[in-house]
């Protein structure tokens, strides 16, 4: 493969971004616009060369460094690629779904000040995006994983004159410190044992890895390798928002709608699942963290969906469906199924994007307005709009021959299969799930499309349809998420395409056994009614069916009967009262300084405004240590001077 | 040595430069500065320029000379630092020419008090014996006493004078005592001396005496708990002046803590370097914690200062030539970064509008943009953020402890300044997500704002090519 | 017979002595600049103790730079005084306190 080739297809966007960044103001909206959405066409371009290259012409995968950037003690910074199967997929993936995105956002954003602004930002991010995904050292995955951060972050306070823009870009940023602080010290512990930062050297010391351990703290011997992979996977559980590091992504649907489905669906979040892909040689030899993947993942799958059930907010509703479905892909990776991980990251990522630029349409056409319950019957008013989300739907809840039917049965076959720790826990919540998704979607869509027109005076008046701006990624997404599935099942999942890129050990390949029976991908589709899944989802598609269409007032009952179940899912189970009071509270008693900084600043959100009153005050206190008189700094440097000559005289003695 | 000739004393022409410099520039000033002030800054800096160029005449690239009677040490390091610190001070006064005129603080004796303050800077660097560093930190702080509170309309920075004298001389004295017994039981003022005498076993009177010595160079750094003078000045005296005073000083810091641990007491390195970790650690978990409650971005500054400086110690903790390179990087890099971020508190200035506070950035994106896109990029980089620069020194100090095996250390260095990157994205936050108000838009101002572009660039750009500076500080400290 | 303990003994009081005086006081920053001188003839008054004991002259002549500076450095701290009483009206250490935290 030409690394030219593969060098321009990151640059491009990064291109196209700096120009409309820095001389936006000069050449115009328009030109900004046909900018960056030719940067990202013509990486979607050349990313589908490279993908018929590596697929149809049997060009081998391409491993190498491009620039060096420091050599230090014996450790190469480099910027190189590594674009296999795996890599290509998700090139592919992002530079597609970013490209409807883009031009999703000329009709989005168009009354919007910040218009070239947000192009900048969007090209920037697929950038970083494509960086990160071609990496093939742990210093670049760094630096994309951090720039694809920092650029969600300017993202969510797009509208920064939102206060609660703001909050949830601060909560995004500290919620993901947390996750960082994990994956820095797994990246340490392998260039500890490896003295190299490239994936082939850390793969090639994997084996011997697992038979090390690390005394963190004297006399606690762990397993090396078990700590790193934790380490690892505690850095995606903040990328990819797994409990109890989820909290930050419902809140950043503050953000505009093209992010969301970008960023916070289709891409950033799912950088966590395919980092673990992407690392599966290490973590196939260790048991313990596979196992701790899986338990995590299967909470988030179940428990966060409940919470899609009551929330009003459109937006919401699909980000919640997105931390559930992101819990689907984890579960897979704690079985082993990285490939089915990837495939339903794949499916979801056109989706679920698509459901979130249904609803971006909904919102613009409804005058910024996200609340459902004052929605109802729009599917006369855009149809486009109400068809697309309908196929988006369909596939999310796993309807046969649609694409998520595909990923996610496979998925839950891999499950069943799988006697992993954790297993039998995880296959339960899987099945539980689909009951739990088709409820929310179709409360959802139910709620927005269908039933009686809830638009007020203000809303029915100036109400109008999207422009083809707007659909034509709609039905550009529609087409992917009816029909990839079909298409891709066999040689994806089945048909070795991953090659090399995903290692699993024999005795763990879950895929390959669900393989022994696959016949083809209408004879899968067909045998999905024999499975408890497609009745699971039917059944959630009646019950929501009966209760918010056929008789709204069972739910206000149910809801009444049930309040403190209710209570406790609106609370979103208390996650953010609990780090907003017991967590600051706790730290503020043991007088941990980095929580409590952290969490004053989110609490009282002081720190944003950069006032002194509310500051942390752990803070407060120390800097009263200062207190201006002469003397006592005069003291203070005695007593250091006694200190250590005390010290040391006595430890010399 | 009984023969003297002009040759003998070319090593030290920077100094002796300088000296005459300061001379010609009284009489300049005198004779034609005083009604047109800015003819003496324009001259002022023609004579840093001088001044480099004297440094690189001097200069015997690869070779250690030791000269009157082992007073005075020319070395690739003093070309180093002594290149950088008339090069950091010319930015500096460039930086305040339009500050100091709107503040009717441009006189001939403001430039005055910088050459003398740069004299102390480099006989420190080239200090060798204990004599050449009492004369050169005293050359430097009585400067620095007096230019602090020059501004005698200014209360708040006499004040400031006043405390940062006071503790100044304090330490003064401790230094003084610590070299006093040092001398005592080693009969030598010498560093070389020092380094031969002190071979055995740590007695009662050495560690007293180191004990009085790290204080004192604690004391010029500002680490924990000999700090107290920093913010106070940091925000008392004239911006311009805080940036001098936090800029230069931290190289003159370096080369004393060079000079006199690292070569003259390096045979007991295993003592200080482990009160120094006492110092660092308590300076990073300060200054950074401090520095989050602060309104007062000068101040805010300061403990930044502060905790940067724990950085810098803490490459002196690993006793070892990699650390104490790691240190030099660090220093220098702190430095040019620090002179950028006061540059640009300059230049968001103006009659009335002192831009100190951090609340006076609000929303600057939109007023200044240029200005607080390069803002943005010096925070980053103070911040450690990479690609900048400044992640490569905080890397640096952090490999070369972990090369030596302090696990704790590095670990508690990487935490502090996570915390540490939460106040320098602040002002980034401030400045991009907060409504601008009726804040005054920015101002022109271009050569200013030329000079501290480069300087933005140069912390990005060093940041992308790590090797120069590194192979620079490498060849400087392990060739002479 | 006075030895060189009681030198040293003499200088560790006169150094403790002008460290106390600084801290404690709290009314006077005359005081303060007195204390300081103090503190210098503590170690001038080691080094020429040593100088004699060492047979090295070096020490006394460490203390004439010593006295040259302390001379500047009283200038300078009293020129700072000057300043700051004519804006304060005051040289009460406990009204230095305007910059804190």
């Amino acid at each position: 493969m030409n690394p030219n080739l593969l060098l321009a297809i990151p640059l491009l966007p990064l291109a196209a971004a700096v120009i409309s960044g820095l001389f936006g103001r000069l050449i115009g909206r328009t030109a900004s616009a046909t900018l960056t959405i030719a940067g990202v066409l013509g990486a979607l371009v050349l990313s589908l060369k490279v993908f018929q290259q590596l697929a149809f012409e049997g060009v081998p995968s391409y491993n190498d460094t491009v620039y060096t950037w420091l050599v230090s003690d014996g450790i190469r910074m480099q910027v190189g690629f590594l674009v296999d199967q795996l890599t290509v997929l998700m090139m592919v993936v992002v530079t597609f779904v970013s490209l409807c995105v883009h031009v999703y956002t000329i009709g989005y954003m168009h009354d919007d000040a910040g218009y070239q602004r947000f192009f900048s930002y969007i090209s920037l991010f697929t950038f970083a995006m494509l960086m990160l995904v071609m990496s093939n050292n742990f210093m670049q995955l760094f630096f994309g994983w951090e720039a694809v951060g920092v650029v969600s972050y300017l993202l969510i306070g797009f509208w920064y004159t939102r206060p609660s823009a703001t909050f949830a870009n601060m909560k995004a940023f500290l919620v993901n410190r947390v996750g960082d602080f994990g994956f820095v010290l797994g990246i340490a512990g392998i260039v500890y044992f490896t003295g190299s930062l490239d994936y082939a050297d850390a793969f090639a010391a994997a084996p011997s890895m697992a038979t090390k351990t690390l005394s963190v703290m004297p006399g606690a011997a762990w397993p090396a390798l078990t700590v790193i992979c934790i380490c690892l996977f505690i850095g995606a559980m903040g990328k990819s928002a797994q409990m109890p590091l989820h909290v930050w992504l419902p809140d950043s649907m503050e953000g505009p709608t093209p992010i969301s489905a970008l960023i916070h669906a289709a891409t950033m979040v799912t950088a966590g699942i395919f980092m673990v892909a992407r690392m599966s040689p290490l973590f196939e030899l260790s048991e313990t963290a596979l196992s701790t993947v899986l338990v995590i993942g299967a909470t988030t799958a179940l428990f966060m969906g409940f919470l899609g059930i009551v929330s009003n907010d459109i937006k919401r509703v699909v980000a919640y469906s997105t931390l559930s479905q992101l819990g689907y892909m984890t579960v897979a990776l704690g079985v082993s199924g990285y490939s089915v991980a990837i495939f339903h990251l794949m499916t979801h990522a056109f989706f679920k994007a698509l459901l979130f630029l249904a609803a971006g349409a909904v919102i613009i056409a409804m005058h910024h307005e996200q609340d459902m319950r004052k929605m109802g019957g729009l599917r006369h008013r855009m149809p486009v709009t109400y068809w697309t989300s309908l196929i988006g739907a369909l596939a999310l809840i796993g309807t046969p021959f649609f694409s998520g039917f595909y990923s996610k049965d496979a998925l839950i076959e891999a499950v069943a299969e799988s006697h992993r720790v954790g297993a039998g826990y995880a296959y339960f919540c899987v099945l539980g799930g689909v009951f739990i998704t088709a409820l929310y979607t179709f409360r959802m869509i139910f709620m927005t499309f269908h039933g009686q027109e809830r638009l007020d005076h203000h809303a029915k008046a100036h109400f109008h349809d999207v422009g083809w701006d707007m659909k034509a990624p709609l039905v550009a997404l529609a087409i992917p998420s009816l029909l990839i599935g079909f298409f891709t099942v066999q040689p994806v999942l089945f048909g070795g395409w991953f090659g090399d890129a995903i290692q699993v050990l024999e005795h763990n390949d879950v895929i390959a056994h669900i393989g022994h029976h696959f016949q083809g991908p209408v004879a899968f589709a067909l045998h999905g009614p024999m499975g408890a899944p497609f009745w699971l989802a039917l059944g959630g598609v009646v019950t929501a069916w009966l209760f918010f269409l056929k008789n709204p007032s069972w739910a206000a009952a149910w809801e009444s009967r049930l309040s403190g179940l209710h209570t406790v899912l609106v609370n979103k189970y208390y996650f953010d009262w609990f780090n907003e009071n017991v967590l600051a509270r706790a730290s503020r008693g043991l007088g941990s300084v980095l929580w409590k900084a952290g969490d004053q600043a989110v609490i009282d959100g002081t720190l944003v405004n950069g006032s002194a009153k509310l500051v942390g005050w752990l803070a407060g206190v120390t800097r009263r240590v200062q207190t201006g008189y002469l003397y006592s700094y005069a003291l203070w440097m005695v007593v250091g001077l006694a200190v250590l000559l005390a010290w040391f005289l006595l430890s010399a003695h | 040595m009984t023969e003297t000739s002009f040759a003998q004393f070319l090593p030290a022409l920077p100094e002796i430069y300088l000296v005459g410099a300061i001379c010609a520039l009284l009489m300049f000033d005198v004779f034609f500065g005083l009604k047109k002030p800015t003819r003496t800054a324009s001259v002022a800096l023609l004579l840093l320029l001088g001044g480099a160029v004297a440094t690189l005449i001097s200069a015997d690239f690869g070779h250690r000379q030791v000269l009157f009677s082992g007073m005075y040490i020319a070395d690739d390091l003093a070309t180093l630092l002594k290149l950088a610190s008339f090069l950091f001070v010319a930015i500096a006064l460039f930086y305040s020419g339009e500050f100091l005129g709107r503040r009717k603080l441009q006189q001939g004796e403001y430039y005055v008090l910088v050459f003398t303050a740069l004299l102390g800077v480099l006989v420190l660097t080239s200090a060798g014996s204990l004599l050449m560093v009492y004369i050169g930190v005293e050359l430097l702080s009585l400067s620095l006493y007096a230019l602090v509170a020059f501004d005698r309309e200014n209360g708040v920075a006499a004040e400031a004078a006043m405390k940062y004298f006071v503790l100044g001389a304090i330490a003064s004295g401790i230094m003084l005592y610590g070299m006093s017994l040092l001398y005592g039981l080693s009969g030598t003022l010498s560093l070389a001396g020092l380094a031969t005498a002190f071979s055995g076993p740590n007695s009662l009177g050495l560690i007293l005496g180191l004990a009085f010595l790290v204080v004192a160079v604690a004391f010029k750094f500002g680490a924990v708990p000999f700090h107290m003078w920093v913010p106070d000045v940091y925000q008392g005296a004239p911006t311009s002046v805080s940036l001098l005073v936090a800029s230069v000083p931290k190289i003159a810091s370096f080369a004393v803590a060079y000079r006199l641990l690292a070569e003259g007491l390096g045979e007991v390195s295993g003592t200080w370097t482990q009160m120094l970790s006492v110092l660092a650690v308590l300076s990073l978990l300060f200054g950074n914690l401090i520095a989050i409650a602060q309104t007062n971005l000068r101040r805010m500054l300061a403990y930044s200062a502060i905790s940067n400086v724990g950085f810098i110690l803490l490459g002196f903790v690993t006793g070892t030539g990699d650390g104490y390179e790691a240190a030099l990087y660090f220093t220098l890099v702190y430095v040019m970064v620090v002179l950028g971020t006061f540059g640009a508190i300059l230049l968001a200035s103006r009659e009335g509008f002192e831009a100190d506070e951090i609340a006076d950035y609000k929303g600057l994106s939109s007023r200044d943009p240029s200005l607080a896109f390069m803002v943005a990029v010096l925070m980053f980089s103070t911040a450690g953020i990479p690609p900048f620069v400044g992640f490569w020194a905080k890397l640096r100090i952090i490999e070369s402890l972990v090369n030596v095996g302090h696990l704790w250390l590095s670990i508690i260095a990487v935490v502090m300044s996570v915390i540490g990157a939460f106040y320098y994205l602040r002002i980034v936050w401030v400045m991009y997500f907060d409504p601008p108000g009726d804040l005054p838009r920015g101002q022109p101002r271009l050569a200013l704002r030329f000079v501290l572009g480069l300087n933005a660039a140069a912390a990005l750009g060093l940041g992308l090519f790590p090797d120069v500076l590194l192979n620079v500080c490498q060849t400087v400290l392990h060739r002479g | 017979m006075i030895t060189l303990q009681h030198m040293m003994v003499i200088s560790g009081l006169l150094f403790a002595l002008s460290v106390a005086g600084i801290f404690i006081n709290r009314r006077n920053v005359i005081l303060l600049l007195m204390c300081i001188e103090l503190l210098l003839l503590s170690a001038n008054f080691n080094f020429v103790a040593f100088s004699r004991w060492l047979g090295n002259i070096d020490g006394q002549v460490f203390v004439f730079f010593i006295l040259t500076v302390a001379a500047a450095e009283s200038a300078i701290g009293l020129a700072i005084l000057v300043v700051l009483f004519r804006k304060r009206r005051s040289i009460d250490v406990e009204d230095l306190a305007t910059l804190k935290g």
